[in-house]
């Protein structure tokens, strides 16, 4: 019961409240530009009829697959080979870290000049923007594993690939799930901005489009809404991940 | 008994902090050997060097005939931080050197000492859900499954409660009985490694060497309230410069 009132009916409450605060400052300053909930609500419904949001939703999430999966297949195995071999580490980490800092953003101009204003613009964008963390985190976790697994392994006459396998990879496994966590974050907040200037579709594009074609701000938050609610479920999709028994024991007490 | 473990004149520095100085050791097949020495002299940093996992300084370090380059999987380290996998279950982690076995045999094995350690009902457990106890206990489960002639403990039941400990060594008596392992076990506390041990090596402060040999030739399971049992252990304390009710420098 308890944990009940924790965590579903006090969210419920402050969410609750806090649509009644919104109504209530939208009546008061009597803006007619900015939407009470209940007109946001109304145009997601419009939305949603002309079938828009759903269009709109499978394209930046399309995007963000992509972009994102590309990461995942290149920073994991780079970030997991970075912190293995001290050589590469050395060759190659003072490059990442330079390269790291430099927002996402900021690529958008040269990500429009190489590949114009098609999907492969905001791609790229949010490939940049996601393999950065998941290499760091997959090379911190190689580094900073426990000693005694190594040893273990090693004295029971494992090296090269059956060591990386059976134990270097599975040691890692929890903090490149959580690095992989962080990125998908980003890689989300990165998809509305590319999808702003880039292309013509999207949940970015929509939010650039409504206030451009018209001032429908009911449009424009009803897309931050959706950003929002989609953002959430992907990080407990990730979430879900460190559920499993192989990569529990590396997340404390839970 | 044949001597399998055989260090001569070993030296060992880290930088210019000299940790071991002239340590002389042998160890005959089948043998329980306890190293005591006060905190921080070196115990561990001997027992890694025959381990393989540290390369001495100066000296000759030969184990089964042959001088020590690595850890070897017929020599298998418990570690006193456990280096139980936690991504493993209990019988995959005691399966962990077997992999190259057939499978039946390997599940023979598995079971056989699963048992042996007392965690039959725990096999599909991971270690997150045992005890400290229980994880040394898969530990040591998974160096015996493997095959190991030799153990190296260092301080296994170092982080254990007082009565988990007492039960710990009663039990790895019983099973050093039943495999006729050779151990080497590195501890700080007397007590336990007059409760093991067929020979004490009580080592002095650092840079450490091996002050004295104790020989308990006493039966097992011991009387902790014999003669024999206390003398020894008096014995080792006076070497280390103390005495059982807490006098004396350490």
């Amino acid at each position: 019961m308890n944990q009940r009132i924790y965590h579903i009916i006090l969210p419920l409450i402050t969410g609750a409240l806090f649509l009644a605060a919104w109504h209530i400052a939208v009546k008061c300053s009597g803006s007619d530009i900015f939407p009470t909930p209940l007109e946001v609500l109304r145009g997601l419904g419009e939305l949603a009829r002309q079938g828009l949001l759903l269009k709109y939703i499978v394209a930046s999430l399309f995007r963000v697959s992509w972009g994102f999966g590309l990461a995942v297949l290149i920073g994991v195995p780079l970030g997991l080979v970075l912190g293995w071999f001290r050589p590469a580490f050395a060759a190659l980490n003072p490059f990442i870290q330079i390269l790291r800092p430099i927002s996402p953003i900021a690529w958008i101009p040269v990500a429009i000049l190489w590949f114009g204003v098609k999907d492969t613009a905001p791609v790229f964008l949010i490939f940049l923007a996601s393999v950065f963390p998941i290499t760091v985190s997959a090379m911190a976790a190689v580094q900073n594993m426990q000693q005694v697994y190594l040893r273990a392994a090693q004295n029971f006459g494992l090296s090269g690939f059956p060591l990386f396998r059976r134990v270097i990879f599975p040691a890692a496994l929890p903090q490149v799930i959580t690095g992989i966590r962080i990125a998908l974050g980003v890689a989300w907040l990165v998809v509305v901005a590319a999808e702003m200037i880039a292309v013509n579709s999207g949940l970015g594009y929509l939010i650039i489009d409504a206030r451009n074609a018209g001032k429908r701000y009911d449009l424009v938050v009803a897309g931050m809404v959706m950003i929002g609610l989609i953002g959430l479920i992907l990080d407990w999709l990730v979430r879900s991940l460190e559920k499993f028994d192989e990569v529990r024991w590396g997340y404390g007490q839970r | 008994m044949e001597t399998i473990i055989t260090v001569r004149d070993c030296w060992m520095s880290f930088g210019s902090t000299h940790v071991l100085e002239r340590v002389n050791l042998d160890v005959a097949q089948g043998e329980f050997v306890c190293v005591v020495g006060p905190s921080g002299c070196g115990k561990s940093t001997l027992l890694n060097i025959v381990g393989g996992f540290l390369r001495e300084t100066k000296g000759t370090v030969a184990v089964e005939g042959a001088p020590v380059t690595g850890p070897d999987p017929g020599r298998i380290f418990v570690f006193q931080e456990n280096g139980v996998f936690p991504w493993l279950t209990v019988e995959q982690n005691i399966g962990f050197g077997l992999l190259s076995r057939p499978a039946a045999e390997r599940d023979e094995r598995v079971k056989h000492y699963t048992a042996m350690v007392g965690l039959t009902g725990f096999e599909r457990s991971y270690p997150r859900e045992l005890s400290g106890g229980m994880r040394q206990r898969v530990e040591i489960a998974r160096a015996l499954a493997a095959d190991a002639r030799v153990l190296y403990m260092d301080e296994p039941f170092g982080a254990l409660d007082f009565l988990t400990r007492l039960k710990m060594r009663a039990d790895l008596i019983r099973i050093w009985q039943a495999e006729k392992k050779t151990i080497v076990f590195v501890t700080h506390d007397i007590e336990e490694a007059v409760q093991l041990a067929d020979r004490v090596l009580v080592m002095t402060k650092r840079p450490a060497t091996i002050a004295e040999e104790v020989r308990v030739d006493l039966p097992r399971p011991r009387d902790l309230d014999s003669p024999g049992y206390l003398a020894a252990r008096d014995r080792i304390f006076s070497i280390m410069g103390m005495d059982a009710h807490g006098g004396g420098a350490v």
